[in-house]
């Protein structure tokens, strides 16, 4: 099953993070990648960058009405995405946690054009 | 590529490669060199002409490949240690005299079992399978199963490592073991199958492609094991399940349901061969539930239109199955064929048996089955929630598609006077 893990971050915490620490926890996030793209569960992996770089759009009668800024106003804003394949959810999950020591992460299932008449 | 080259270079690979391991003894790297050799060919025979001895070519051409890199290890190896080379022929291999028909099926079957060892996760066994005995590229596997090339590489190069650390050996695995390393060889090629069958059309025909590989296979594979009933049924299975694909789905991808399907367009070829694979099997050898499967395969494809069906002898062949290889997904099934025969209650009433079943807790297929024998019933108001229900749990863009049209179909009938309860 393909999933992918949305990373929700505060900047805030990031930013104020003690050097020691951010480097502990960028190495986990590290540590995580190799292992997982040796063992053919990675399918891809992005940093996004900082929110203060995003556009948000919207059609308007036919018009992009473009605004600075994320859509939403939450403190916790999507921060890394990783696509994944592996067997079970419960497997999605295990690789998950490690990096959900300050971040929120999300595990969602896509979806497949694959399917079986009823 | 050139077709005809491209069969006979799949149909050669698992004989080189077997080849190759009995000469030097390793899979990992044989099974790299194998892969060159097949490159090289598909880029030289369409231009040059196919060798007068394909299989000796490819063995040639492997060979020096393999011995090359050995060399080389040997000569780091040496460097480093100073100590003494590995002994490796100087000659390319040529192919042996004892190599014979024989030795190249116990390859193939050793390849199998090597393949789909039991220290394998599922996705390396189906990596691995369809290129070391399917001779495809690692590219051609990416595509099929919708990865980067590096995911499907590294996949292979993984399930190579495992069968070294876990010891395997290129043998034939001991009597003992013969059967259940056969059931997870048959588990591997069946969801090949599975893969490139529930495709949707269209978008995804590479995808079909891997329907294509694993009914080879499995035809090798009863070629090498006539007598073994479950390879024969798996065989007939494929080809009575494949013969309804070309039906099964629009153009746009939508499904299209077995009831409602154009059986004029099954394949007459693929059915007829099926049933006769399943009939002359479970005359003769034990049952299985490849070879029941296999039966109601049949069953749906001998029905000239779906009124025709002979539900009483499927729900008599799911009975068997039940008691085979129980299963949540044999039972939803089983509950679908009991309201075909005795009406919506009797499916419903089996449906409670995966009441608290925690394998399929919250699964769509247990809603799907329940709102299309609560429409049977004239309940529309629980049909429209368990669609609903269902739509909203599946991960499949067509299924989900489905199952919302259903919904809406039976969003706002009116509850009949008589329900059929």
């Amino acid at each position: 099953m393909k999933y992918v893990v949305l990373i929700y971050s505060n900047p805030a915490t990031w930013e104020t993070m003690p050097s020691a620490e951010r480097d502990r926890v960028l190495s986990i996030h590290n540590r995580l990648i190799r292992e997982l793209s040796e063992s053919g569960e990675l399918l891809r992996v992005d940093g996004l960058a900082h929110p203060t770089n995003t556009r948000t759009v919207r059609l308007r009668d036919g018009q992009p009405v473009v605004t600075d800024g994320p859509f939403s106003e939450a403190k916790e804003q999507l921060a890394g995405v990783w696509a994944i394949e592996c067997d079970s959810v419960e497997r999605a999950i295990e690789i998950g946690a490690p990096v959900a020591e300050y971040d929120t992460v999300e595990i969602r299932q896509l979806m497949d054009l694959s399917g079986l008449e009823m | 590529m050139d077709e005809a080259v491209e069969d006979l270079l799949r149909q050669l690979a698992p004989q080189v490669l077997g080849a190759l391991v009995r000469q030097y003894g390793q899979f990992d790297a044989s099974e790299d060199a194998v892969q060159e050799a097949l490159l090289a060919a598909a880029v030289q025979w369409p231009k040059d002409g196919v060798p007068e001895s394909p299989r000796g070519w490819l063995i040639t051409v492997a060979g020096r490949r393999l011995t090359d890199q050995l060399r080389r290890e040997s000569a780091r190896r040496h460097r480093e240690e100073r100590a003494a080379a590995l002994a490796i022929p100087d000659e390319p291999l040529a192919p042996a005299a004892d190599d014979g028909p024989r030795r190249d099926a116990d390859d193939t079957l050793t390849l199998l079992f090597l393949c789909c060892h039991p220290a394998l996760t599922p996705a390396s066994q189906i990596a691995l399978t369809l290129r070391a005995v399917g001779g495809l590229t690692t590219l051609q596997i990416a595509r099929a199963f919708l990865v980067p090339e590096a995911t499907m590489a590294q996949r292979i190069s993984r399930a190579k490592a495992s069968i070294r650390s876990a010891g395997a050996q290129f043998s034939l695995p001991p009597a003992s073991e013969r059967a259940e390393r056969l059931r997870a060889v048959l588990h591997v090629l069946y969801l090949v199958f599975n893969e490139g069958y529930t495709a949707t059309s269209g978008t995804e025909l590479q995808r079909a492609d891997l329907t294509t590989e694993a009914i080879r296979l499995v035809r090798d594979l009863h070629r090498l094991l006539p007598d073994d009933g479950e390879v024969a049924g798996l065989l007939a299975l494929m080809l009575l399940t494949d013969a309804r694909r070309p039906t099964r789905s629009r153009p746009d991808g939508s499904l299209i349901p077995l009831a409602e399907q154009d059986r004029d367009h099954w394949d007459r070829r693929a059915i007829d061969e099926g049933v006769a694979l399943v009939t002359e099997t479970l005359a003769r050898a034990p049952i299985g539930p490849y070879q029941v499967q296999a039966a109601i395969a049949a069953v749906h494809d001998e029905a000239a239109r779906a009124a025709d069906t002979d539900w009483p002898q499927i729900v008599v062949l799911y009975e068997l199955l039940e008691r085979l290889a129980p299963n949540p997904m044999v039972t939803l099934n089983h509950a679908v064929a009991l309201a075909m025969v005795g009406g919506p209650a009797a499916g419903l009433d089996k449906l409670r048996a995966l009441d608290g079943d925690e394998r399929v807790a919250g699964h769509h297929r247990v809603d799907a089955v329940r709102a299309h024998l609560l429409e049977m019933a004239g309940d529309f108001e629980g049909a429209h929630a368990s669609y609903r229900s269902a739509a909203r749990r599946t991960t499949s863009l067509p299924e989900q598609r489905y199952l919302e049209e259903r919904a809406a179909r039976v969003a706002g009938r009116p509850k009949p006077r008589s329900p059929r309860r």
